[in-house]
């Protein structure tokens, strides 16, 4: 081969090379924009899941809320304390603080209690709620077609006997779950409360009965002996997420629930893998 | 105008669903129901507030009497079917899937009742806020199937001009007949109705749009035109015709804007079915407590138009039909397009339910879709025009900003494109979905 | 009354509305195409002989077998998606694109082309932005030119002084011959508008032989040769509403007026736009392959597009192309174009007004 061939190839892509980054840095002067550098070093800082938890659109959007002041660091449910500590760290600003919640699917039909019709169509919560109110019986529960564990940027839900469940580890608190959930079964509860009651529907204990086994009968018994910790709207009881002390392991084995609804988030886990017959696996 | 060579009008877009199953009823005479011993008047309707009971359990009620008052102005009132006592204010469920509030009657057996209105003759001469109250007092709804009070269609706003009366006889859905039934059966008071409605609006000559497979119908009519000064225009057969803008299109070639309402276009569209019943209420006094209802389906013993009373559960309209020849798959209110699947036997018909239809299993469409061929039949017969095919790929994909960039919220449901699908796909229902979630997240951003 | 049944209601199903539909579905309109390919089989046996049918046969087999391969390892339904017929149109397709003498190895490595790398790596049938019987072809044409331009002459090619004719026979075993495209494509261009660039092509413009080029009597790919055929074909195509009648009509239309045009003013580049109509895979690629459903616009208009556009990049490639058949290129790169095309000719839904009334009206 020519050597000139050679030289000229590489003075040519040489040139071309030069001419082209020449006209780039003309191009990055010329359209030059001003941002402030605290966006760009809190966008490091950010998990960058784009969740939507801290309710902007993304963590681009919240980087520039942190930089306006808008937010504080404890906005972001994702990051762990000591990355949130990171954040007001490098922007100078304070930290703030957001109580910390998690998602929690307040039924448990797995158990095989809820009657369901045949359904046929879109596997989606939202689309089959707007078909005749759901083919379940139960107009409260979960429909278990995944719209939430679809809409979860963390993976975290899973559905296991048609109904979701709520990995605690994988949690962060975005809330999207909640958003979507067109039966209202998915709340966001403080995250250091581990006992909850798993029924949604206010209606009568008898007519839950009728349809369901695993519904809250409205006994009251836990109200009757934790007065306060615990609230009773229609025939439903819930846990009162205001009080400090949440129900205790100890609460609710004095309570002993008849409906079997007080359950820890853990043990709901485990029942519906036995239910499944998974196995627990996420232990 | 020599009758036999008028146009037959249409619009662009729609079906032609084959085997439409009238031919089961559209030849039998609508039948009267024989009285039950319990009703349970439904107080929620599809649109609007529901009506306030007036009457408690233990009450004595009369036929025609006021048993619960509307609430606000996008409200109706409603009145007993049948002479008895009330049985309760009960929870039962709906049309809508949904445990519903109703009044029970139980009846007596008697069926009695005086018109609690007095009967209004002249009434070609009389005010029409006369009327337009008669309108309110005797709870007329639009009876097609959205069950909107007739009332506020008749109050348009200042600055709107309506020129136009439509009474929507075009029936397009499969296995209906029972406004073809009433057409037939009844001209003149649809007709009466129809003119009593122009009186209102001060339209000078309603149309009436029937399309051309109720040929019987439409000559019926017709020997009331000069008599009431109507005009009944011929349709093609075509679905969804008896859509309120497909038919506005296609009698006055006029486009109802996107998100519009039919006054916009100048027009009001009123069901035959609510004219007959205005007929009745400004002749005879009466306010709405029965219509009728086709019972109908491959699988019912006897199918016939009924005329039902309100509050009668669907499993006694089958009783009346004579029965199922094997179990039905589907129980479906209103017609097998746009009506809407039921849980149980027990719920009650209401003022919009057309028809009660039992398919067999073997009917019922399959949704297993696999995925989309772009065929483009969907788009063909979308009578709005839109791409259910690139909505419903864009919904599945969660691309919701893309399905409302496309107009989804432009869709009206009426299932032309789910109906041609070769894959079955449940693009209707897609649609839906994509309509709820945009709606909320509209609302989030109004607030 | 007595002795009524009544309904329990324990079979009911839920489901969104519209509750009924037509009887169709992807099997029936897959049989339908498959219906319409028949005449074009028959001719193809006809001309080419029985061994024609046994390659269409071996085709659809081994896209079939590519096709349940393909859905048992990645866990879909086999029955199902090859139930669908799909797969047997992609290969009846896929064989009316190979000569007669094609080796038996080249219909199981255009199987493969065709179905995994033509549809399956997409998503499966719907989502593939290309026709996969073509993918396939070009495949095949670019990797083993050889085995696919190895045409033999028809039944009725004897007369001496048909195009191509002179090399019969140059082959050891086998015998062999060129396509009238061929032809074309080795014959010098001659500029200007005199005698000889008159005559340039006089051979391929022989009324005879147009005549018989229509009856599908000519060397050339399995089902390309017989336009009376592929016509028979889209009558049934359009009378079963399988297609849009617009795509051939404007695909063909416009290969007409363009060579047309070139042919008027330079003739002794390009033979008469007869010769290109009544050649080639023109009326296969436009009747069959540039109106397959899912690599094609959805909208009327967005067809007469798409249509224009192949035809238009048919002729150039013919004309001044490398490969004396453009085509299948011109179809998948149309198919390219698609989401393009269907983004611009959307319909206006009811009730619009388009911008510049609107314009006008707030004026």
């Amino acid at each position: 081969m020519d050597i000139l061939t050679v030289i000229y190839a590489i003075l040519l892509m040489g040139v071309l090379g030069l001419v082209l980054g020449g006209i780039i840095a003309i191009f990055v002067r010329v359209f030059h924009v001003k941002s402030d550098p605290r966006i760009d070093l809190a966008l490091e800082l950010l998990p960058g899941a784009n969740c939507g938890g801290c309710g902007k659109a993304g963590c681009a959007d919240f980087a520039k809320a942190l930089a306006s002041g808008k937010a504080v660091p404890a906005n972001c449910p994702v990051s762990s304390s000591e990355q949130i500590a990171a954040i007001s760290l490098a922007l100078g600003i304070d930290a703030g603080k957001v109580e910390c919640k998690q998602a929690v699917v307040f039924c448990r039909s797995f158990i095989g209690g809820v009657q369901r019709m045949n359904y046929n169509g879109v596997q989606d919560c939202v689309a089959a709620n707007m078909v005749a109110g759901g083919p379940d019986a139960c107009r409260f529960g979960c429909l278990g077609l995944g719209t939430c564990a679809r809409k979860c940027p963390f993976g975290a839900i899973e559905i296991i006997g048609q109904v979701a469940v709520v990995h605690r580890e994988l949690c962060v608190g975005c809330g999207k779950c909640a958003e979507v959930c067109p039966r209202g079964v998915i709340k966001m509860v403080p995250a250091d409360a581990d006992y909850h009651i798993y029924c949604n529907s206010p209606e009568k204990g008898a007519v839950k009965r009728s349809i369901c086994q695993a519904g809250c009968i409205g006994c009251r018994k836990c109200e009757k002996l934790f007065g306060d910790k615990f609230k009773i709207s229609g025939f439903l009881a819930q846990v009162n997420y205001d009080k400090a002390e949440s129900v205790s392991a100890a609460d609710a084995a004095s309570i002993n629930c008849p409906a079997g609804c007080l359950l820890s988030e853990n043990d709901r886990l485990k029942a519906a893998y036995e239910k499944a017959g998974k196995g627990a696996k996420n232990e | 105008m020599n009758k036999s060579s008028r146009s037959v009008m249409t619009f662009s877009g729609g079906i032609h669903p084959v085997g439409d199953g009238k031919d089961l009823t559209n030849k039998l005479a609508v039948r009267t129901a024989p009285l039950l011993e319990r009703y349970f008047v439904l107080l929620a309707e599809n649109s609007g507030k529901p009506p306030v009971p007036v009457v408690k359990k233990g009450d004595k009620v009369s036929k025609y009497q006021l048993i619960a008052q509307a609430d606000g102005f996008v409200s109706a009132n409603l009145h007993a079917p049948t002479s008895g006592v009330v049985g309760g204010i009960v929870e039962v469920p709906g049309p809508m899937g949904i445990p519903s509030q109703a009044v029970e009657i139980l009846a007596d057996g008697e069926d009695r009742g005086d018109p609690p209105f007095e009967p209004i003759y002249n009434w070609e001469n009389i005010d029409p806020e006369i009327l337009k109250k008669r309108v309110i007092e005797a709870g007329l709804v639009g009876m097609g199937g959205a069950s909107f009070p007739t009332h506020v269609k008749l109050a348009p706003p200042p600055g709107k001009k309506i020129d136009t009366l439509i009474l929507n006889g075009a029936e397009c859905e499969p296995y209906l007949t029972a406004d073809h039934r009433l057409m037939f059966e009844k001209p003149e008071k649809v007709a009466r109705g129809a003119a009593i409605f122009g009186r209102i609006l001060g339209v000078r000559r309603p149309c009436i749009g029937v399309e051309i497979n109720k040929g019987d119908a439409i000559e019926a009519l017709e020997k009331f035109e000069d008599r009431y000064g109507i005009s009944v225009v011929p349709l093609q057969v075509r679905y969804p015709q008896g859509s309120e803008k497909q038919l506005i299109s296609a009698i006055t070639k006029r486009a109802v804007r996107s998100g519009g309402l039919p006054m916009d276009a100048g027009c009001v569209v009123q069901n035959v079915g609510t004219a007959a019943a205005l007929s009745d209420a400004v002749i005879k006094g009466i306010p709405l407590v029965e219509r009728i209802v086709t019972v109908t389906g491959d699988v019912v013993v006897s199918p016939g138009n009924w005329k039902l009373k309100l509050g009668t559960p669907a499993i006694e309209a089958v009783k009346f039909a004579g029965g199922v020849t094997e179990e039905p798959g589907k129980l479906i209110f209103g017609g097998p397009m746009m009506g809407f699947a039921q849980k149980s036997f027990d719920v009650p018909i209401a003022k919009n339910t057309s028809g009660i239809l039992l398919l067999p299993t073997r009917l019922a469409v399959n949704y297993e879709a696999s995925g989309c061929i772009r065929c483009g039949r969907c788009v063909q017969g979308c009578p709005m025009h839109l791409m259910p095919c690139l909505l419903s790929t864009a919904i599945e994909a969660d691309r919701m900003d893309l399905a409302y960039q496309n107009h989804v919220m432009d869709c009206m449901e009426c299932g032309s494109c789910a109906y041609v699908c070769p894959d079955h796909r449940p693009l209707v229902q897609n649609i839906r979905r994509a309509k709820a979630e945009l709606r909320k997240e509209l609302a989030n951003k109004g607030k | 009354m007595e002795n009524i049944k009544l309904p329990t209601g324990k079979k009911l199903v839920l489901s969104s509305s519209p509750h009924l539909s037509t009887g169709a579905n992807l099997r029936t309109i897959m049989g339908g195409v498959l219906l319409a390919l028949l005449p074009a089989v028959a001719a193809s046996t006809w001309f080419f002989g029985f061994r024609a049918l046994l390659v269409i046969v071996y085709t659809v087999f081994c896209c079939v077998a590519a096709e349940a391969l393909w859905c048992w390892a990645v866990g879909k339904a086999v029955w199902r998606t090859v139930g669908d017929l799909s797969a047997a149109l992609t290969g009846v397709l896929l064989a009316l694109c190979l000569p007669v003498s094609v080796p038996l190895y080249v219909p199981p490595i255009g199987a493969i082309l065709a179905i995994w790398l033509g549809k399956q790596v997409y998503g499966g049938l719907g989502n593939n932005p290309f026709n996969p019987a073509l993918v396939a072809r070009v495949g095949l044409l670019i990797a083993l030119p050889a085995a696919m331009t190895l045409w033999t002459p028809s039944r009725g090619m004897v007369v001496s002084d048909y195009p191509g004719r002179t090399e019969f026979f140059n082959g050891a075993d086998a015998v062999t011959c060129a396509t009238p495209l061929g032809v074309v494509g080795t014959t010098p261009k001659v500029m200007g508008k005199d005698q000889a660039a008159a005559n340039n092509f006089h051979k391929v413009e022989d009324r005879e032989f147009l005549k018989r080029c229509f009856w599908g009597d000519r060397a050339g790919c399995l089902g390309e040769t017989s336009v009376f055929a592929l016509l028979l074909g889209y009558v049934i195509l359009v009378a079963l509403n399988l297609i849009n009648w617009r795509v051939p009509l404007f695909f063909i239309g416009s290969v007409a007026i363009f060579t047309g045009i070139v042919h008027y003013f330079l003739p002794g580049v390009t033979p008469s736009p007869l010769f290109h109509i009544l050649n080639g895979g023109l009326f296969l690629g436009a009747v069959f392959m540039a109106t397959d459903m899912v690599t094609s616009p959805i909208t009327g208009a967005g067809c007469v597009v798409f249509a224009v556009g192949c035809g238009v990049m048919t002729s150039v490639i013919r004309i001044w192309g490398n490969y004396p058949e453009g085509v299948s290129f011109a179809i998948l790169f149309m198919n390219a174009l698609v989401p393009l095309i269907d983004r611009w000719c959307g319909h206006r839904p009811f009730g619009y007004v388009p911008k510049r009334r609107k314009e006008e009206s707030a004026e």
